[in-house]
């Protein structure tokens, strides 16, 4: 197939570039606050991958969920406990070389695989009102699943109070 | 356009990839959580690139509009369990700090106080 430069193509591969150069800063700083400045930055790049793929609704709850709440919470998680803390190298020789034997690996697999894979091109048509449709469709078919996740949310908002809580002296 | 696809679940697999490698490679506890929330993140991806690329269900107009939706609410629920998780995992980091003074993993080798 010629590879032709569309303005699709051009976008896609800005956000991939920012997309893959945000992990990869965060896997190569040192300091532990950077690594996470570096994956919100990520996490911000996917969430214009989510635009591309006409998901805005997602591209949005990404922004407040990851880029802004998890991001928080880890930076919390810096700050409460050594936050100037620098990560230092794990001094496995072997630990490392199998890890980077399985990485490669299993990423060759899967490119393989998708280089392999016939994708029959599929029926799509572009919706004019996406959260209208998402909640219409959360409300009615996936109600249990919602359900069930503001319970989950319910106990690990319990859980994470009762677990970080300070214990009381005994007297 | 079935070239895009497989670019995008390119992107996904070398997300996931970096994220497994961050995950078992890092030392401190918070940039372990981090990297499981990416590799959460291109399992995302992955999801609403087949519900935008992938094959449907032919059938009437709400049927399709039906069959695209569900990969973004998949991802959505997914989204929602990965925010649980990194509150949770933050909680007992900061329970651990409490009694150990120690963020690094390879430092938690022990159930006793």
């Amino acid at each position: 197939m010629p590879f032709t430069i569309t303005g699709e193509s051009v976008a896609f591969f800005i956000l991939a570039l920012l997309t893959i150069g945000g992990a990869v800063f965060m896997i190569s700083f040192t300091k532990v606050v950077h690594m996470v400045v570096a994956l919100a930055f990520t996490f911000l790049s996917i969430a214009g991958i989510f635009i591309m793929l006409e998901a805005e609704f997602v591209a949005f709850v990404q922004v407040l969920i990851y880029s802004g709440a998890v991001s928080i919470l880890m930076l919390f998680g810096i700050m409460m406990t050594k936050h100037d803390q620098e990560e230092s190298a794990v001094k496995r020789p072997v630990h490392t070389l199998g890890l980077w034997v399985g990485i490669l690996s299993l990423f060759g697999f899967i490119f393989y695989s998708i280089q392999q894979s016939v994708w029959v091109p599929g029926e799509y048509k572009s919706i004019e009102n996406n959260v209208l449709e998402i909640g219409l469709l959360m409300f009615s078919e996936f109600v249990i699943p919602f359900e069930i996740a503001s319970v989950l949310l319910t106990v690990a908002l319990i859980g994470a109070i009762v677990l970080a809580k300070r214990e009381e002296e005994p007297k | 356009m079935t070239n895009i696809l497989a670019s995008y679940l390119t992107l996904a697999a070398i997300l996931f990839c970096i994220g497994l490698y961050g995950a078992l490679s890092k030392r401190n506890a918070v940039i372990v959580l981090l990297s499981i929330e990416l590799m959460l993140n291109a399992v995302n991806i992955n999801l609403i690139a087949f519900s935008k690329y992938g094959v449907h269900l032919s059938g009437s107009d709400t049927e399709l509009t039906r069959s695209i939706l569900s990969g973004q609410l998949f991802s959505l629920f997914n989204i929602t369990i990965a925010a649980a998780e990194a509150a949770v995992g933050i909680a007992i980091l900061i329970a651990l700090y409490r009694n150990r003074t120690t963020t690094n993993v390879d430092e938690m080798d022990s159930i006793n106080r």
